[in-house]
């Protein structure tokens, strides 16, 4: 009943809007990558012919990820930092997760409210309540010197890589569990009932179908949160702001902010986009599934 | 059978207090009580800081990690130099934070509810990458979208400098996608039917869109502007990417700058005025939503509606 054309021309604007501030712009990192420099003044010039790209100098940088050269230190950093984090996250996030989903019943929707909550507090503002807890006059070293089990408790936030990972825990936790909660909860509670029926304890209903058949929700909730950790650069200034924790997203933000070489900060920006683009290409086409399944 | 009996009658060797404790690890069909201490310790761990965050605002002295005393009012508007009021820098990163939230709630809606409309019922040639290109702002990393919107304007958008507008642009691409998300969701619901009962009864395309389609969308419409809005005043990255210096400052900026240095208590305050207008924001648009749908409780629609909106912010 509509004119054929309708549905094109409403979606316009928007794809229009995107393909000029979404896609154009990351192909202007691309061109400033693989562009050269003025000779002069050392700026970057960039280049939008794909044939005159000129990728000396990324090939100088990737050299520069080896072990032992220049990044290889922060990208292993980068990359322990965020081992750590999503492994303790996830050893928080599935227990919490299998009690709401499975046990929780006149409470489930006041925990769901809880869960949501920290969704709509600022990012930067549950880093500030660290600060004021973590700081030397906080609250954290007033509890351990006043409970004797630290009498010269350290300074949290002079460095310290614990707190760093700490806070990236902190910070995208929540992202993991609502993906959890939502997988556990599409589980078939028959399936559950027939394994008990069937003679396994609960232990080894946990194993055998619980875990297996939450194995997308990790791997969804794991890739949520991997994503921006990777291109942080806040929580590592903020929680420790010293040299010896910063992250792949301080030698960015350092290249565009600090120093002159927005050139370097673009290949690297594109070096990470790359890295995360597999995860990003597993985590689009998980979504297209779910989202066929519901057509 | 000779198990149950010998842990009744017989406690052996062990103390009470560890019998206990072994019956409090081990009860496989009562209440599962490590799990729900778990569970509840998360969300005291979560919530807790926030709220000594906020409190701190209240205090009466210049630590925020040391309580002086209580005072509502001075780091709000009493103190004559350096409350949110009188802070001639924390007042003008609060009004321009609003603004852009504003601005990205009056550009990015009806963008996004057009996009929206056009993703859930476009089939054919170009519609498959269109629904790619709207998920992407969701998953990129901020600091891929920051970089490349502050290259963009500096070598291919040469007109528009590191500003205000430069700052509505990028918040807005990112904001597309949300409303996207949550009025789709609601067309899904909703079905064809309705429209095909009004072009049966005569109505033209266009009445069908604006008499029957458009009511029916304005729950979500109503909800996915507060969520832009909510989002757009949380926001650091993009912000900051395409900040002019001093003057474009927003509350997460000044939130951020400040944590480096040493912080007021005004910055407590500043940024829990944020998380009220967040929480209200959020709020309203969930009380909003419950009432526009309230005649569709019965079938449970709005429901999986709400569960779906409080899962799609994925930044």
């Amino acid at each position: 009943m509509y004119p054929r054309w309708l549905w094109q021309a409403l979606a316009a604007p928007g794809v229009v809007w995107l393909v000029l501030l979404f896609v154009v712009p990351f192909y202007a990192v691309i061109g400033v990558a693989f562009g050269t420099l003025d000779p002069i003044f050392q700026n970057p010039i960039p280049i939008w012919n794909p044939f005159d790209w000129n990728f000396d100098n990324t090939m100088q940088i990737l050299a520069q990820f080896a072990p032992g050269e220049r990044y290889w230190q922060v990208f292993a950093r980068t990359a322990v930092y965020i081992f750590f984090a999503v492994t303790i996250s996830l050893l928080i996030a599935y227990p919490v997760a299998y009690y709401i989903s499975r046990h929780a019943r006149r409470t489930k929707v006041i925990l769901l409210v809880l869960l949501v909550l920290p969704f709509w507090v600022s990012y930067l503002m549950r880093m500030l309540a660290w600060v004021g807890l973590l700081a030397p006059d906080g609250l954290i070293n007033g509890f351990l010197v006043w409970s004797g089990i630290d009498t010269d408790p350290p300074n949290w936030l002079g460095g310290h890589p614990g707190t760093v990972i700490f806070g990236l825990i902190y910070g995208y936790i929540p992202y993991m569990i609502l993906p959890l909660v939502a997988a556990l909860d599409r589980i078939d509670k028959n399936l559950l009932e027939a394994s008990r029926d069937l003679g396994m304890t609960a232990r080894q209903t946990f194993f055998r179908v619980t875990l297996p058949l939450s194995k997308m929700g990790i791997l969804g909730g794991c890739v949520i949160v991997t994503l921006p950790m990777f291109g942080d650069y806040y929580t590592p200034m903020i929680m420790s702001g010293s040299p010896t924790t910063s992250m792949l997203g301080n030698q960015i933000y350092l290249y565009f902010h600090g120093g002159p070489q927005p050139d370097v900060g673009a290949t690297l920006t594109i070096v990470l986009a790359a890295f995360l683009a597999v995860l990003m290409a597993y985590y689009l086409y998980s979504v297209a599934k779910a989202q066929r399944e519901l057509q | 059978m000779s198990r149950v009996a010998d842990s009744v009658t017989a406690p052996g060797p062990l103390p009470a207090a560890v019998h206990r404790l072994r019956g409090l690890v081990r009860n496989p069909y009562g209440r599962p009580r490590m799990l729900m201490t778990i569970t509840w310790a998360y969300m005291i761990w979560t919530i807790v800081p926030v709220v000594i965050a906020i409190s701190f605002s209240f205090n009466d002295g210049r630590s925020i990690s040391v309580w002086q005393g209580f005072d509502a009012t001075r780091w709000y508007w009493g103190d004559a130099v350096n409350s949110v009021w009188h802070d001639p820098g924390l007042r003008a990163a609060l009004f321009q934070s609003l603004k852009l939230a504003a601005l990205d709630v009056l550009i990015a809606t009806p963008i996004g509810v057009l996009l929206a409309l056009g993703l859930a019922r476009w089939r054919g040639y170009g519609s498959r990458p269109a629904n790619f290109l709207m998920l992407f702002p969701l998953i990129t990393p901020e600091i891929v979208m920051g970089v490349s919107l502050y290259l963009v304007f500096q070598y291919v958008y040469t007109a528009i400098d590191p500003s205000t507008t430069a700052q509505v642009l990028g918040q807005v691409t990112f904001s597309i996608s949300y409303v996207v998300i949550v009025v789709r969701g609601r067309l899904l619901s909703i079905g064809r039917q309705y429209e095909e009962a009004a072009a049966d009864l005569g109505a033209t395309p266009w009445e069908s869109l604006r008499l029957v389609l458009l009511p029916l969308m304005l729950p979500a419409i109503l909800a996915s502007m507060m969520i832009v809005f909510a989002i757009s005043i949380d926001n650091f990255v993009i912000a900051q990417w395409l900040s002019c210096g001093a003057g474009c400052d927003t509350v997460p900026i000044k939130v951020y700058n400040a944590t480096r240095s040493a912080p007021l208590p005004s910055i407590n305050a500043v940024a829990a005025l944020m998380v009220y207008l967040t929480l209200a924001a959020v709020i309203l648009a969930y009380a909003l939503y419950r009432f526009l749908t309230r005649g569709e409780r019965a079938a449970g629609s709005s429901r999986n509606d709400l569960a779906k909106m409080g899962s799609i912010d994925f930044n």
